[in-house]
């Protein structure tokens, strides 16, 4: 006996869907995405931008990585260039204020949640991430398993709010990270500054793509957020060509 | 002053009289006799009773559960609700001033058991009663605080038994067959051995919707529907009286009569079903169904006006998104203080530019200066590290933070910051010079010196990272 055809291709369309969702398929790039207006890293990133409505991870390299200071900073300047309110999840009180003010972030617009242990940041998280019209959900988190990577990123698609885990190392963590649902995964380092004469210059961070569903890997330097929480080319690096340099570098060697 | 048959006696006296000598039930005859001019007022059983019924309705901001212990007690049933007022012994001091401001007297006692708050409240010094220390602290009262009645007292005194300690080390096979078993079902009630289930008090106007099940339930599963069918239910009822729900005390009667009491609160009057439920359902975890619930009442013993809201399809932007459900979640999950918003403050100390404001509270518009770059982390208090500055006013060259030697590259400073000295005296020669310093590896720390270097200031860390 032949199975029925009719009822068999609807079932079919509905199961790629859900492995779609799930991860397993190739997805068409999301429509929604936030441009950094940093060309290379825009370039890199799939839909020309950061996409909305899901998982997005932070980590901060080096020896001051679980303050996550500059991740943090990142962090607000993405959400500073959304509409609409964001919920915030501390894991310490060390977070101050004023510096999201300055890169765009108005304090009327987060709501600040104190979830002291991961535990408790990503039950917060969901809540957050199911509410749309919110622009986006912050937790900070000292690890995240694949398993509740999963559930947020599932929830981000489902409302189209954009959550962001800044991870706070602990000391002496694995630099492995763990693997994540999450669709691109972040890190954010301090680079010098072009000061002149022993004075700083705008703060710089060096930003590793490490891991990008459907876009390339990368690294840039990048000055830091400014106001409006927007990033922008070193002067330098932007009026130089970067090709013939790498030339002369093998001429010499 | 109050008759009892022919025999006229004083149902209550105030601290005055008290003073005198005077106590209730002495004969009114007496009390004459004791004090020339007395002044005796009849007693107004149905007003007490009432005024009593007032008290206990505006006692019920301490716990759901409020009992009447009719002429002149009140129990409140503050199990899970203690920590709401900062735990049991500022519970007590509050009630205790609230109800001496209005003039209230009262000797107030929390114990484990009704029966032993009771009897320490009225023949004890009153005040808490630890756990787990009934017995202690009933040993030296007299048998009457037992709640016995007049005839089992004497009947006590006669053989010589006059404090609650004598009847501990008898046996109880003896006491039950010469004292009858009311005896030993007041001792157990009074040491917390034998459940006591208190009547909660409602308010007549009070919205409340009741379930009563004809089978004992207790599955988790039951329970959340029986809270979605209550909240489903007692939304009408404010629909019709224009009201919010502000706070929901839901009461499980469970088949012992031990009954399980859970309240949420809400940050905005409300009178959405689902949502409700949901808050309810964050708290269900904490009932304990024993061996079945029978009864469930869901009451909405805060309410606020909540005008109807008329959805339109007009509107030409995208609306606001409404942050209350998701605020009020939060709110019962972490607590009323975990959920907040920042807000600025005038002050030049970092520590103190930052204020909470309620997550709901209208905009404020105000933002910190943006002039001044801020660390994205603050250390709570500054930490001492060792910092060395080439001269005096300068930046510094290095600086050690736990054991880490940081050379500084580029630096900006100083930004100097004076005490408040409107706020606290010891201010007034508070000097902090701030420096922005970056290292080599581009990392931006966030120093000061708490004073001149001549007059050998010290460095510490503050922030972390910059924006």
């Amino acid at each position: 006996m032949p199975p029925p055809r009719s009822s068999d291709a609807p079932t079919l369309a509905e199961l790629r869907r859900l492995t779609d969702r799930a991860g397993g398929g190739r997805e068409a790039p999301d429509p929604r995405a936030l441009p950094f207006g940093v060309s290379g890293l825009d370039a890199a990133l799939p839909g020309g931008g950061l996409a909305l409505g899901a998982l997005h991870q932070i980590h901060e390299s080096g020896p001051r990585g679980r303050y996550a200071a500059a991740a943090v900073l990142f962090a607000g300047g993405i959400l500073a260039r959304l509409d609409g309110p964001v919920l915030w999840c501390l894991h310490s009180r060390d977070l101050f204020a004023p510096a999201l003010a300055r890169v765009g972030l108005h304090p009327d617009r987060v709501v600040y949640c104190e979830t002291w242990r991961d535990a408790e940041v990503l039950p917060a998280m969901e809540e957050g991430l199911r509410h749309r019209g919110l622009a986006g959900v912050v937790g900070e988190l000292t690890r995240m398993a694949l398993t509740p990577s999963r559930r947020l990123q599932l929830a981000a698609e489902g409302s189209g709010v954009t959550a962001l885990v800044v991870h706070r190392l602990c000391a002496g963590e694995a630099a492995e990270p763990e693997p994540s649902a999450a669709r691109t995964r972040w890190r954010v380092a301090p680079a010098p500054s072009e000061g002149t004469n022993r004075r700083m210059g705008r703060p710089r961070w060096r930003l590793d793509l490490q891991r990008c569903r459907g876009g390339a890997p990368g690294a840039w330097i990048v000055e830091a957020c400014d106001a409006q929480g927007r990033l922008a080319v070193p002067a330098v690096l932007a009026d130089r060509p970067a090709a013939p340099e790498r030339v002369q570098r093998r001429a010499a060697g | 002053m109050a008759q009892d048959g022919a025999r006229r006696g004083l149902a209550g006296v105030d601290a005055a009289a008290r003073r005198l000598g005077l106590h209730p039930g002495m004969s009114a005859a007496h009390a004459g006799a004791l004090v020339p001019g007395l002044h005796l007022v009849p007693a107004d059983e149905a007003a007490d009773a009432a005024a009593l019924a007032r008290l206990g309705l505006w006692c019920q901001r301490y716990a759901p559960i409020v009992a009447l212990d009719p002429p002149d007690g009140l129990m409140i049933d503050i199990t899970g609700a203690a920590h709401l007022h900062g735990g049991e012994a500022p519970l007590l001091a509050d009630l205790s001033a609230r109800l001496e401001r209005s003039g209230i007297l009262a000797r107030l006692a929390i114990a484990d058991a009704p029966g032993c708050a009771w009897g320490v409240a009225r023949f004890g010094e009153g005040g808490i009663v630890p756990r787990g220390g009934a017995g202690q602290a009933t040993t030296g009262l007299p048998v009457a605080a037992l709640r016995l009645g007049f005839e089992a007292v004497r009947a006590l005194q006669d053989v010589g038994i006059t404090r609650v300690g004598h009847l501990l080390d008898k046996p109880r096979a003896s006491l039950r067959l010469r004292f009858g078993a009311e005896l030993l079902f007041r001792l157990d009630r009074a040491l917390g051995r034998e459940p006591e289930p208190l009547t909660a008090l409602a308010a007549p106007e009070t919205p409340r919707v009741a379930l009563r099940f004809a089978e004992p339930v207790g599955a988790r599963e039951s329970l959340e529907r029986i809270v979605a069918d209550l909240c489903a239910r007692l939304v009408p009822d404010l629909e019709r009286r224009g009201l919010g729900a502000r706070r929901l005390d839901l009461v499980f009667a469970r088949v012992d009569r031990l009954d399980q009491a859970i309240r949420i609160g809400t940050a905005g009057p409300s009178r959405d079903a689902a949502h409700l439920a949901r808050l309810l359902g964050e708290r269900l975890p904490l009932v304990d169904p024993g061996f079945g619930i029978e009864e469930a009442v869901l009451s909405a013993s805060r309410v606020e006006p909540l005008a109807e809201r008329q959805d339109t399809h007009l509107a030409a932007g995208p609306q606001a998104p409404d942050l209350a459900a998701l605020v009020d979640t939060l709110l019962v999950r972490l607590g009323a203080a975990r959920v907040y918003r920042l807000a600025p403050v005038e002050s030049d100390l970092p520590e103190r530019a930052v204020r909470r404001v309620p997550a709901l509270a209208a905009p404020l518009g105000a933002v910190w200066p943006t002039d001044l770059p801020r660390p994205a982390r603050l250390l709570a208090p500054p930490e001492p590290v060792t910092a060395m500055a080439e001269i005096p006013d300068a930046p510094p060259l290095f600086f050690v933070w736990r054991n880490t030697r940081h050379l500084i590259a580029r630096a900006d400073g100083p930004e100097r910051i004076l005490g408040e000295w409107w706020v606290a005296d010891a201010e007034a020669d508070l000097t902090r010079d701030y420096y922005r310093v970056e290292t080599e590896a581009g990392e931006r720390f966030w120093l000061f010196r708490d004073g001149p270097m001549q007059a050998n200031g010290r460095w510490w860390l503050h922030g972390l990272g910059e924006a």
